[in-house]
């Protein structure tokens, strides 16, 4: 029931919000502001209180589940279900949900209420989306998502708003209803072969599938997930979107909407359709390779300090995309961290540009210039984030990008290497917006304020989350692990069986893993505090459903420098 | 004629009733109030009738021409509550008009009955008696506001157009009595298909004929042209009349008909339909990104609309009807929603149906704003809405059927009708004219109406299990 509780607090708080923006401006500030931080804490209390460790220990797949009947008839079931990528992307959520109303206290102005409420609802239904087991339930958030983000962009956007808002909606509807129509095949193939018609997400795993009809369903699913991510050709929405939305939905796009498209992909395109989408994967890391990049050097070309941010974000996500179709508990934990660290730090800069924007009217970087002088504060969170950016050691980023690259190696060198040079092309990004922002000559003759009291905390924040993941990221990883391991099993599963993984065996699956696993996994790395991941271990491991690997016994540089990282999800299988 | 058929024909009975009853209390007393409270109650008391209905007597053939059965009554409900909806919307419309205002009730109680007869009719001769009833009685409603001018003209094209119309219905009826013999549709569906080519020529040219006729009560393409006319000329209860309960009940026949006759060996009927389907899809869609008139952008949704609920036409099956006559009830409430915001913001001398009639009206009456924003989600098929499920239930049933063509015409257009609805909802949170006069006051029925519809909107939207059961159980008289 606390998952729901999850979900309805923002709803029931963006209703009072906007009743209340009539009486005071204010008082829809702090009833979304209470609500993401009631939010925050149930998911912290989870977190922190092992209900993970404890719903492990029983050997469940699932952290929490709530599944009522919601249209019997049909076999639409309101299941919910949260394990630890959920988990992590719920607390990303509520933590960005509450830096969001923190950054439009004094941006919005106008029709205060209302903006509070279109705020909370797209809070929601992105937590939803995070929660849904039911594909047609979780088709019904992926657009409550819509609507209100499209409101948040139209009403309270920039210049161009109306373009970038229509823009949004119709890419993000148009690939939904792809989507939709393979949810639909999905459900009358599996209904046609087994006779049981239903959209969850259990039931529906491992439905027998022609390699035809796998393709052509994985591809609706991976299209209408690709925009959202956005992949490259479908990117087209992005740059658009979140350079006229408000600061609020900028940093609610980047840090949380783009995630629900890299969740999708983890969730359901691969364990539905494991053939179809190995076969798919070269095309895949493509992409993503093209997408990272494609977004840097377009990032460097930008003029818009908020675009090129937005660009930056392709370039970031190609990151996760490629660790996904990597398909290893490397790339896939690395792409989760990446999703948390791109999530926080592309917020923050975001965050940034609409600080700046608020103090002299523009976000055009041709025309900063020297604000380190006026104001210091600013200029060294800048200098933090722009670093976060371009993945410095130490700071959550490049955990992610590395654990990804390390990942992905196995399945692609040349892409590995390929994509590094994304992170060559970052650093040129980052610090082109130190440089022109805040060094060089003052050309800019309007005043520009210091970081008052509220931003700077909210700043704070994120630095010490940012900092904390660089440092030690076992905590992060440790939840993801199992989760990550789950849906591997299943796929490995189905992919050595050809057979219909159950539930039931689904369940077994984890327990004998999370055995199987359990001392060394502890030994290892979990107990081992901040610098020590990254010891000297001679422990070899083997990568688990590694599907694209030629073989795991290839003693390549890379592969001993993994090795010596005793990382998650390895494991001691030697 | 037996008690039992007198029985299976109360819910028609009291509409002719309180049409008659209507007209005679016109005689004694001039009452605006009282009379939309006759009709209100001789609709109540027929929709009570017919839910009754199934528990008393089910599917029973009354004379050879009509068939009350549950999918009649499913349809006939549909149909009869939405009539009741317009007329409550009618009155504070009407009250602002000036005039005689008491005939347009009468008018209304006799199209309903006119449609009710359609959706039950399983003969041409009830089919078209029906018909002509409905469209006699609309000819005079879209002319009801006769000082304006557009509203003469929209009563005009209808006349000419509906009756061309209906001559091509009859011809089309008399060539397929001429090769059937029979003008019962299970006669008709029984006709083998191994005669003479001559023959069989006569008889698709009939029916292609009738197509013609229906296309064009239905508005689908090529049929249209009358359609932006007459809604926006109409006066706006009159256009959802014309939107809802006219195209309802012809696609109830027109699902009855095909179910009896096994359409899929024509092969060059579902051609001619997914064409139609398709075509009238895109066109209504596309159409409707041109105009600046309220009215008339939903006259173009209304083409591709129907266009949408061809699919689970061409699906056929339990499924396919169902979801039909699911689409159907979540689009009239959409649509009588929609049009009963531009009923409740129309002024004595025109009706609001300009983008600057909605300019800001987020900010002026955020209540209106919401439900209309509501009704446009919901033609845009975003869940959480009653069009969602409708369309949803559109593409289960041509997935199921594998209509893929049509599907992929359904899912494309309306990606596409996305702009304009958004269009519409862009205007209403317009922040810059701050100035202009505040919105005008609604009435009490007017947002008590408009409340209702909303509320069912998110039911139907959030809890469609009972419809949808409701639905199944009903049609399943035809199949």
């Amino acid at each position: 029931m606390m998952l729901i509780a999850v979900v309805l607090i923002p709803m029931i708080a963006g209703l009072l919000a906007w009743a209340a923006g009539k009486h005071s401006p204010n008082a829809p500030r702090w009833i979304s502001l209470a609500a993401m931080v009631i939010d925050l804490t149930i998911l912290l209390t989870m977190w922190n209180g092992r209900v993970a460790f404890e719903a492990l220990a029983g050997g469940g797949p699932w952290l929490m589940e709530v599944n009522l009947p919601w249209m019997p008839g049909l076999g639409i079931g309101f299941h919910l279900a949260m394990d630890g990528i959920s988990l992590l992307m719920l607390i990303l959520s509520a933590f960005l949900g509450i830096l969001s109303v923190g950054c439009s206290w004094t941006e919005i102005k106008e029709k205060v209420g209302f903006f509070h409420f279109n705020l909370m609802w797209v809070l929601s239904g992105i937590m939803g989306v995070f929660l849904a087991m039911d594909l047609f339930l979780f088709y019904c958030f992926w657009e409550l998502m819509l609507v209100p983000m499209y409101f948040l962009i139209v009403i309270w956007g920039h210049e161009n708003r109306i373009y970038a808002a229509i823009k949004f909606f119709i890419f993000t509807q148009f690939s939904g209803l792809l989507m939709l129509l393979a949810i639909l095949a999905l459900y009358f193939i599996h209904g046609h072969a087994t006779g049981v018609y239903s959209f969850d997400y259990a039931v529906l795993l491992g439905t027998p599938l022609t390699s035809t009809a796998a393709k052509w369903i994985m591809l609706g699913f991976f299209i209408a997930f690709a925009v959202k991510l956005p992949a490259v050709p479908v990117h087209n929405w992005l740059p658009d979107a979140h350079t006229e939305a408000p600061t609020a939905g900028s940093v609610i796009l980047a840090g949380l909407l783009l995630k629900t498209g890299a969740y999708g992909l983890i969730r359901f395109v691969v364990p539905l359709f494991p053939q179809a989408a190995m076969d798919f994967a070269p095309v895949a890391m493509f992409l993503a390779v093209l997408g990272i990049i494609y977004g840097a050097v377009l990032s460097f070309a930008q003029t818009d300090l908020k675009r090129l941010v937005a660009y930056s974000s392709i370039s970031h996500m190609g990151f996760v995309l490629l660790g996904i179709f990597a398909w290893n508990t490397l790339g896939l934990q690395g792409a989760v961290m990446q999703m948390i660290c791109h999530g926080l730090g592309t917020g923050a800069l975001f965050m940034l540009v609409g600080a700046i924007q608020e103090r002299i009217h523009t976000r055009n970087i041709e025309i900063m210039g020297g604000f380190w002088t006026a104001a210091p504060r600013m200029g060294a969170v800048a200098m933090f984030f722009a670093m976060a950016s371009l993945g410095l050691p130490g700071l959550g980023n490049f955990i992610g990008e590395f654990l990804v690259l390390l990942g992905s190696y196995r399945a692609s060198v040349m892409w590995t290497a390929i994509a590094s040079l994304g992170l060559v092309l970052g650093s040129i990004y980052s610090l082109w917006i130190i440089q022109k922002a805040f060094f060089g000559p003052k050309d800019n003759e309007a005043h520009v304020s210091d970081l008052a009291k509220r931003e700077l905390a909210m700043f704070a924040a994120l630095m010490v989350a940012l900092v904390w993941l660089g440092m030690y990221p076992a905590p992060v990883l440790r939840t993801a692990d199992p989760a990550v391991t789950t849906v591997q099993q299943v796929v490995e599963k189905q992919l050595q069986g050809g057979t219909k993984v159950t539930m039931g065996n689904f369940t077994d699956l984890g327990q004998e893993e999370i055995a199987s696993s359990k001392t060394p996994r502890n030994d290892n790395i979990y107990s081992f505090p901040s610098f020590t991941w990254v010891r000297t271990c001679t422990q070899s491991f083997t990568l688990k459903g590694d599907k694209f690997s030629t073989s795991a016994s290839e003693p390549d540089p890379v592969l001993r420098l993994g090795r010596s990282l005793a990382l998650p999800g390895g494991g001691d299988k030697s | 004629m037996t008690i039992m058929d007198m029985v299976a024909l109360v819910p028609l009975m009291l509409l002719a009733l309180t049409a008659t009853g209507v007209v005679l209390l016109m005689a004694f007393c001039r009452c605006h109030r009282t009379t939309v409270l006759v009709t209100l109650i001789g609709m109540g008391l027929s929709i009570v009738a017919l839910a009754l209905l199934p528990f008393v007597c089910v599917n029973r053939q009354v004379t050879p021409v009509l068939m009350i059965d549950t999918y009649a009554v499913l349809y006939m409900g549909i149909l009869f509550v939405t009539s009741f909806v317009i007329a409550a919307m009618s009155y504070t419309y009407f009250e602002k008009q000036e005039g005689r205002k008491e005939e347009f009730y009468a008018l209304l109680l006799m199209a309903t009955l006119g449609a009710g007869v359609v959706a039950a009719s399983c003969h041409f001769v009830s089919f078209f008696m029906g018909l002509e009833t409905l469209s006699v009685s609309l000819y005079a409603m879209v002319a009801y506001t006769r000082k304006r001018q557009d509203s003469i003209e929209a009563a005009f094209k209808y006349l000419m157009v509906a009756a061309a119309s209906a001559a091509f219905l009859l011809f089309g009826m008399a060539l397929v009595y001429a090769e059937s013999g029979s003008m019962e549709f299970t006669q008709i569906a029984k006709l083998r298909l191994d005669m003479p080519q001559g023959n069989l020529l006569v008889l698709l040219a009939g029916c292609g004929l009738m197509v013609v006729g229906i296309g064009f009560k239905l508005a689908l393409v090529p049929f249209h042209l009358w359609t932006p006319d007459v809604y926006e000329g109409a006066p706006a209860p009159v256009t959802a009349y014309v939107a809802t309960v006219s195209k309802g009940a012809m696609f109830a026949l027109l699902m009855r008909y095909f179910a009896q006759v096994d359409m899929h060996q024509y092969p060059s009927l579902i051609f001619l339909f997914t064409l139609i389907a398709v075509v009238s899809m895109f066109f209504g869609n596309l159409l409707a990104l041109l105009q600046n008139n309220i009215k008339r952008i939903l006259a173009y949704s209304s083409i591709g609309n129907l266009g949408y609920v061809m699919v689970a036409f061409l699906a056929s099956g339990k499924i396919a009807a169902t979801a039909a006559a699911v689409f159907l009830a979540s689009y009239f409430i959409t649509t009588l929603g929609a049009m009963g915001i531009i009923t409740a913001l129309s002024g004595k001398d025109r009706d609001a149906d300009s983008f600057e009639d909605y300019r800001g009206l987020f900010w002026k009456s955020p209540w209106l704003a919401a439900i209309f924003t509501a009704m446009l989600l919901s033609l845009a098929g975003i869940p959480l809405t009653a069009g969602f499920i409708g369309k949803f239930l559109l593409l289960e049933a041509g997935e199921e059927s594998s209509v893929w063509i049509s599907i992929a015409a359904l899912v494309i257009s309306s990606s596409i009708g996305l702009f304009y609805y958004l269009r519409i909802v862009l205007t209403m949170c317009d922040m810059s004219d701050k100035e202009s006069a505040p919105a005008k006051p609604v009435s009490l029925t007017e947002n008590l109406v408009l409340s209702c519809l909303f509320i069912a909107l998110l039911f139907v939207g959030i809890f469609p299990a009972p419809l949808i059961h409701v639905a199944e159980t009903l049609v399943a008289s035809i199949l």
